[in-house]
């Protein structure tokens, strides 16, 4: 096999016209990680042996059952990588930290299952932030992440291997997780599209823990269409997970003409790199084109959204990550890298007895003064269209001595996790130095057909989601 | 001025059951301060009469039916991932001086 088609569908036709068999879509995969990524470093377990047994499998199973198995296994062959906070029995699982470089998971989670179940076939486990901590892919304990535009930029962060694997055509789905950006903003540097779906949507059960009321379990795509298969089996109820919300997805978009889309004028203020304004603007007039109607609103509280977040998350953090004892997994305590224990610092200092009316219960106000600015943002607009980032990817080494720099990039992407609203990041283009540039979608809760129809407009009509880095 | 400490800093991390050496204490006393120095402008927002959110789902008290449920991790299962076990119980350290 010589070219691939990089979406679900495509591959499917491939599959049923017998271009390739399954087992051959996985050497394929398995030759270009092997050949690439010891650059990269996007994942830190390959699973070749497994995802092979799994793939002559699906070969058996399409030569006995026929084109039926598209039907019962809707992501039939759908080579995929987790981001290595999902817990894969047997599979060792080490949320990128030393504390975890031994643990072998005893269960999988939710998603996993979910999706194994569905046809997809697990093919490694993916660098990160460790604990997915970071927004460049510089925390990880064994070692950074580069970008494959340009290794001497990072991809974004923490889903950072998931973004370069999809990128890099080393898998075609990778799975990642958004506290606070952390689908949205890899997939905008390395130029995939990424989901983050309404919190209470997709199980947590069986994901490392970052922060409970945040956490949101999401995918990395080549394309709308993909991202929208995925979630049709990674959403729902799940006995593990009470937050769960058996809801019929809505926001289907039968007429543009009829749509708002709001652009947030707290996102496109000072500190917005021109590049990233001029390409998100871009993406705006494309929509005011095919007729949507383009109104500006107001979130008032944008600027005080990364205090809340980093008062808030950190909070959650210094709860989620006491479990680790070195007793029943795990090394002891001193194995935690700096940002585990810079969050976790923060978190017990804002939680302390003194502090907690100051910092944590402010943060909680504020919180809610957030999600009023989206209700009334949607009470006038069906969608708001912002930058993900607010400049293009970085240099590695840029901020990493300056957490709070880092921590403030996060500034377009934490009011979705804070408001619990879903948000999809799509490519729209490339810097001067030819490195991707992404925007979002943000939607009412549960309005995710929203994103994904408007986002498949966008991607009928542009090219910028089917370019890909020369490795 | 430095927000916190240095013995503030040892008691965060104290309650959080850090060790730290000397030069990291240093280094989180300035880092941590400058995070808490820039979070104060949200002491510039009157919210005293704004409720709290802790989570955004506004579900309440989810309970599950009263069914079978899948079975819990066998015990020899559930310590293969501990530093110490013994016969399928966890090893701890003693708690109680003698």
């Amino acid at each position: 096999m010589n070219k691939l088609n990089l979406s679900i569908a495509g591959t499917h036709k491939d599959l049923k016209e017998k271009k390739y068999s399954v087992t051959e879509l996985v050497k394929y995969y398995l030759a270009r990680i092997a050949k690439y990524d010891k650059n990269l470093n996007s994942f830190l377990t390959v699973t070749t042996d497994y995802a092979l047994k799994a793939a002559r499998k699906q070969d058996n199973l399409l030569v006995s059952q026929g084109e039926g198995v598209f039907e019962d296994f809707p992501l039939f062959g759908v080579v995929t990588a987790f981001k290595d906070l999902y817990l894969t029995e047997g599979i060792r699982t080490t949320a990128a930290s030393r504390v975890l470089e031994n643990f072998i998971p005893q269960y999988s989670s939710t998603v996993v299952k979910k999706l194994e179940n569905a046809g997809c076939i697990l093919i490694g486990k993916t660098n990160c932030d460790a604990w997915a901590h970071g927004a460049s892919g510089e925390n990880s304990d064994f070692g950074p992440i580069k970008n494959p535009w340009n290794k001497d930029f990072v991809p974004g962060g923490s889903s950072s291997g998931s973004a370069v694997s999809v990128a890099s055509d080393f898998c075609l789905v990778a799975l990642g997780t958004d506290t606070g950006g952390s689908v949205r903003q890899p997939a905008s540097f390395c130029g995939v599209t990424g989901l983050k779906p309404t919190y209470g949507l997709v199980s947590r059960f069986g994901v490392v823990a970052m922060a409970s009321s945040l956490d949101c379990m999401g995918h990395l795509t080549n394309n709308v269409g993909d991202s929208r298969r995925v979630l049709e089996v990674t959403k729902g109820q799940d006995q593990f997970d009470s937050n769960i919300q058996s809801v019929k997805l809505a926001g289907e978009v039968r007429d543009i003409k009829k749509i708002t889309i709001g652009l947030p004028k707290d996102y496109f203020g000072q500190g917005l790199d021109n590049q990233v304004r001029t390409k998100v603007l871009a993406a705006a007039r494309f929509f005011e084109k095919q007729g949507a109607k383009i109104v500006d609103v107001d979130l008032p509280h944008t600027k005080y959204a990364t205090s809340v977040y980093y008062i808030i998350q950190p909070a959650e953090v210094a709860s989620n990550l006491g479990r680790y004892d070195g007793i029943r997994y795990g090394l002891s305590r001193d194995s935690f890298g700096d940002e585990a224990k810079r969050r976790i610092m923060l978190g017990s200092y804002v939680l302390s007895s003194g502090y907690y009316d100051r910092y944590y219960l402010k943060a909680a106000r504020v919180r809610t003064k957030l999600i009023e600015d989206f209700d009334k943002a949607f009470a006038k607009v069906d969608v708001l269209l912002a930058p993900v980032s607010p400049t293009p990817p970085f240099k590695l080494g840029e901020k990493t001595a300056d957490p709070l720099s880092m921590y403030l990039a996060d500034v377009y992407t934490v009011s979705a996790n804070l408001v619990g609203v879903p948000g999809l990041a799509l490519p729209a283009g490339f810097s001067d130095q030819g490195l991707p540039i992404g925007f979002q979608l943000i939607s009412q809760k549960f309005h995710e057909n929203m994103l994904f129809d408007l986002g498949e407009i966008f991607q009928r009509n542009t090219d910028y989601h089917s370019q890909k880095p020369k490795l | 001025m430095a927000k916190l400490t240095k013995s503030d800093v040892l008691h965060v991390a104290k309650l959080s059951k850090l060790d730290l050496t000397s030069p990291e204490v240093e280094k989180f006393q300035s880092q941590l301060s400058e995070v808490l120095n820039y979070m104060d402008e949200l002491n510039t927002l009157d919210t005293d009469r704004v409720l709290p959110t802790s989570q955004s789902t506004g579900l309440e008290n989810v309970f599950r039916g009263d069914d079978h449920t899948n079975d819990c991790l066998a015990r020899d299962i559930a310590t293969t991932n501990a530093s110490r076990s013994d016969s399928s119980y966890f090893v701890t350290k003693g708690v109680l001086k003698k």
